[in-house]
C-alpha cells in the first residue's frame, strides 16, 4: 500500500476514535468545569450506555437500525438518570468535597462495574450496526458506519454547543461555571444544575458508547481506556473549557490514529502520555485555559 | 459542619464510622463469606478449579466451568472416584496471572485439594503453574502451552488433555504450505501464546521451504484492528491469524471490511472465532478459509459416537451452540481439555488406588504413565498419547473450511505428525 493510502486510512481510524473521544471527554470537563467535580467513574457510564445498547438493540425486534436509533435515545437517558441518582445520593451528601468525590467516585467505579458483571456477565456482546455497507476503494474497504460516527459526533457537537450558547440551561451552566457564588445570589438553583451537568456529562459518554458499540462490542471492563483517554485530552484542552477538549480529542484521536499506523499503538500511547505531561510542565492548565482570575 | 466561607464540608462522626465498621465485620463473618473456610476435610476428591470466569478469557471460562460440572457429574453418578465422590471447587481466577496464583494457594492451603485443573491462558499459566510446584500439588493445565513440554515447569503439572501449541503447529505447517502457499504474513496476539505461533510456525514454514514475510504482532486487550492491517505484506500468499480476547470479533470483521471479496488465502485458528456466530453477515468473506480446530464445533458427516454423547452432556447443539440459546457459542476447540483431563485425572486415581493425599506420589507417576488413552467417551476428541518425559499429550488436529457458514473437516493430521524429540524428562525429578 502506497504512503497516501495509507495516511488516508491512518487519518479516518484517528477520526472515528477523536469522535468517540470527544463526545465522552465534552461530558468529563463539562462536570469538571460546572462542578469542579473530578468523576473517576466517567468511564463506567460509558460501558453502561454501551451495555445498556445492548439491551436496547437485542430486545427490540425488527430492524437492526429501529434497534439502534431506540438506543441511541434510550441508552443516554437511562445513564443520565443514573447519573443523576449518583448525584443525589453520594455527591451532595458529601458537599462536593473535591478529595471526597474523588473516593466517592472510584467507589462508584466499582459498584457499576461489578453490577454489570453480575448482570450482564463477563461477555463481550456485539451490538449490529444500523448499516453495514463497506464502501470499497481501490486500497482497501471501510465501513460505512465509521464514517456515520464522524458525522454523528459533529451534529451532536453542534447540538451541545446551541444548548450551552443559546439557551437558558446553558446560561444557567455557564453561570454556575463561571461563579458559584454569585450564581447562588441570583437565584440559580445551583445545586439543581449541578444535578442536570451531572446527568449530562454521563449521557454525553453514554452516546459516545452507542455509536462505538456497533463496531466494538459492549464488556464491563471497556470503561477504562475511555476514562484515562478522556482525562488525557482534559487536562491537555484545559480542565472545563469546551473548544480546549474539542481541540485536544482531534489532536489526541489523530496523532493516534497515525502513530499506530505508521509505528505501533504503544508508541501513540506514549507520546500522548508524554504530551500531557510537557503540557502539564509548560501550561498546567491546559492549552486553552483562561488566566486564572 | 460548617468551614471559613459558610460551604458545608464533608464529615464522618466516631459513631457513624463504628458503625460501618461493625457491619462489615459481621459481613466478613457471615457464613456466605467464610463457608470455603469451614469446608469440612471428608471422605471426597476435592479439585479445585481456577476458571477463567471474568477477564479476557471469560468466554472460554464460562464453557470449561459447564464442561466441568457435566463431566463430575457422570463421574460422580457412576460412582466417583475409587468409591468417594468428587468436590469439585471452582474460582474465578479473572484470566490475571496475579489472581491466578493467589487462588492456586488457596486451593493448596485451605481446601486442601487434590488437584488443580483447568487453567488456560499461557500467561496465567506461566505464573500459576511454578507456585503449584512449589506448594507440590498436581497442578493441570487445559492451556495448548508449549512451556510445560518446554520444561518450564515442575514435575506437579500436566497437561493430558490438549495437545500444545508447538506440535498443532508442526502438524499444520506442511499442509499450509503445500496447499496454500509459501509466503505467509502473521497476525498474533502480543503475549506468549502469540509467541509460540510465531516462533514454532515461522521454524515449521522454514522447515518447509517457505517464509513469514511479515509479523504483525495485536496486543490481547486490543478494541480496534484496521489499524494494524496496512502491514499486511499484498505479496503474500497466506494470511495466518490467531487472536483472543474480547475484541475477536471486531478483529475479524475489521479484516474482512479491509480485504472485502479479494484477499490471499487466510488460514486461523479458530481461536479468533471462538465463541463467535460464523452466521455473522459481517464475516461472510470467511467463506473458503480454513481453520485449524482441535475438535470440530460443527457436528461432522462421521461425527464419532463419541462426540454425539460428549456434545449432549456439555449441552451443545450440532452448530457448537449452547442447547439451551443459539446465540450463545462455545469454546469447542478447547473446552474438551477440561473434560479429559478429568478422566484422565479419574484413570490416574484408579490405577494408583488413590484414597488421599498420603498417594500424592503414586497418583503423579500414574499420570505419567497413562501411556495411549483410545478415543471413547472419556476422550471424545479423539485418541491421546501421554509422553511420560514431557507431561504433554499428543492428539490429533483438523484443518476445516467455512462452507456456507460452518466449518468443514477437510483434512485431520496423524499424532505422529505431530510428535517431536522430548525437551526435558520430569519423571526424573524428585517429587
Amino acid at each position: 500500500m502506497g504512503f497516501g493510502p495509507f495516511l488516508f486510512l491512518a487519518t479516518l481510524e484517528g477520526l472515528v476514535q477523536a469522535s468517540v473521544l470527544v463526545l465522552t471527554a465534552v461530558g468529563l470537563s463539562l462536570v469538571f468545569g460546572v462542578m469542579r467535580v473530578v468523576n473517576v467513574a466517567h468511564g463506567e457510564f460509558f460501558m453502561l450506555g454501551a451495555v445498556i445498547a445492548w439491551f436496547v438493540a437485542t430486545n427490540m425486534p425488527g430492524d437492526p437500525a429501529i434497534g439502534f436509533i431506540a438506543a441511541l435515545i434510550i441508552s443516554p437517558l437511562a445513564v443520565g438518570a443514573v447519573a443523576y441518582v449518583a448525584d443525589r445520593l453520594i455527591l451532595t451528601r458529601l458537599n462536593y468535597n473535591p478529595e471526597a468525590t474523588i473516593v466517592a467516585t472510584i467507589g462508584l467505579l466499582y459498584v457499576i462495574q461489578q453490577s454489570v458483571l453480575m448482570t450482564y456477565g463477563a461477555d463481550a456482546r456485539p451490538v449490529d450496526p444500523p448499516f453495514y455497507y463497506t464502501i470499497r476503494l481501490p486500497w482497501f474497504g471501510y465501513s460505512s458506519y465509521k464514517l456515520f460516527v464522524i458525522a454523528a459526533a459533529c451534529v451532536l457537537l453542534g447540538v451541545i454547543w446551541f444548548v450551552l450558547k443559546r439557551t437558558k440551561w446553558g446560561l444557567l451552566m455557564r453561570a454556575t461555571q463561571f461563579d458559584r457564588e454569585t450564581a447562588l445570589a441570583f437565584g440559580i438553583p445551583v445545586r439543581k444544575v449541578y444535578s442536570f451537568v451531572f446527568a449530562i456529562g454521563a449521557g454525553l459518554a453514554a452516546i459516545g458508547a452507542v455509536l462505538i458499540v456497533p463496531i466494538q462490542q459492549a464488556h464491563y471492563l471497556m470503561g477504562l481506556d475511555p476514562l484515562l483517554l478522556s482525562f488525557t485530552v482534559v487536562i491537555i484542552g484545559g480542565l472545563g473549557s469546551i473548544q480546549g477538549t474539542i481541540f485536544a480529542a482531534i489532536l489526541i484521536g489523530l496523532s493516534d490514529g497515525i502513530l499506530s499506523v505508521f509505528f505501533s499503538p504503544t508508541l501513540a500511547k506514549i507520546v500522548s502520555t508524554l504530551f500531557v505531561a510537557m503540557v502539564l510542565v509548560f501550561k498546567p492548565n491546559g492549552l486553552f485555559a483562561k488566566a486564572k482570575r | 459542619m460548617t468551614d471559613k466561607t459558610g460551604n458545608k464540608t464533608f464529615n464522618l462522626t466516631r459513631r457513624t464510622a463504628l458503625k460501618g465498621l461493625a457491619a462489615g465485620t459481621s459481613l466478613i463473618l457471615s457464613p456466605a463469606v467464610l463457608r470455603h473456610g469451614l469446608a469440612h476435610a471428608g471422605e471426597t476428591i476435592k479439585l479445585g478449579a481456577p476458571i477463567h470466569r471474568t477477564g479476557i478469557g471469560a468466554a472460554y471460562g464460562r464453557w470449561y466451568e459447564r464442561v466441568a460440572n457435566a463431566a463430575v457429574k457422570i463421574i460422580n453418578d457412576g460412582g466417583g472416584i475409587n468409591g468417594m465422590p468428587i468436590e469439585l471447587i471452582i474460582e474465578d481466577d479473572g484470566t490475571d496471572p496475579k489472581r491466578g496464583t493467589e487462588v492456586v494457594e488457596k486451593f493448596a492451603t485451605e481446601y486442601k485439594v487434590d488437584a488443580i485443573f483447568g487453567q488456560l491462558f499461557s500467561h496465567v499459566v506461566a505464573a500459576a503453574a511454578p507456585r503449584a510446584g512449589e506448594l507440590k500439588v498436581p497442578y493441570l493445565m487445559c492451556s495448548e502451552t508449549h512451556q510445560l513440554a518446554a520444561g518450564g515447569f515442575s514435575r506437579y503439572a500436566f497437561q493430558p488433555g490438549i495437545t500444545d501449541v508447538k506440535s498443532q503447529i508442526a502438524s499444520m505447517a506442511p499442509w499450509v504450505s503445500k496447499n496454500l502457499g509459501k509466503k505467509v504474513t502473521m497476525i498474533y496476539p502480543d503475549y506468549a501464546f502469540g509467541y509460540g505461533h510465531r516462533d514454532f510456525f515461522s521454524a515449521a514454514m522454514k522447515e518447509q521451504g517457505g517464509e513469514v514475510s511479515t509479523l504483525i504482532p495485536v496486543p490481547p486487550t486490543e478494541t480496534s484492528f484496521s489499524r494494524y492491517f496496512p502491514q499486511i505484506d499484498p505479496s503474500s500468499d497466506v494470511i495466518y491469524h490467531v487472536m483472543v480476547g474480547p475484541g475477536v470479533l471486531t478483529f475479524v470483521k475489521e479484516l474482512g471490511e479491509f480485504f472485502g471479496s479479494s484477499h490471499p488465502a487466510i488460514f486461523g485458528f479458530v481461536d479468533s472465532i471462538e465463541a463467535v456466530d460464523l452466521a455473522t453477515p459481517q464475516l461472510s468473506f470467511l467463506e473458503d478459509s480454513y481453520f485449524w480446530e482441535a475438535a470440530p464445533r460443527y457436528a461432522q458427516a462421521d461425527q464419532t459416537e463419541f462426540d454425539k454423547f460428549y456434545r449432549e452432556a456439555v449441552g451443545v447443539d450440532a452448530n457448537g451452540a449452547s442447547t439451551s440459546d443459539p446465540k450463545d457459542i462455545s469454546t469447542y476447540s478447547h473446552m474438551f481439555s477440561v473434560w479429559e483431563t478429568l478422566f484422565a485425572i479419574k484413570s490416574a486415581m484408579e490405577a494408583a488406588d488413590y484414597k488421599g493425599v498420603e498417594q500424592k506420589e503414586a497418583f503423579i507417576e500414574a499420570l505419567e504413565n497413562l501411556g495411549t488413552m483410545e478415543a471413547s467417551n472419556e476422550h471424545p476428541q479423539g485418541k491421546k498419547v501421554m509422553d511420560p518425559k514431557t507431561h504433554q499429550a499428543f492428539g490429533v488436529q483438523n484443518i476445516s473450511q467455512v462452507k456456507s457458514s460452518k466449518m468443514e473437516v477437510v483434512y485431520t493430521t496423524t499424532i505422529e505428525e505431530g510428535m517431536y524429540e522430548p525437551e526435558v524428562d520430569y519423571s526424573k525429578m524428585s517429587l
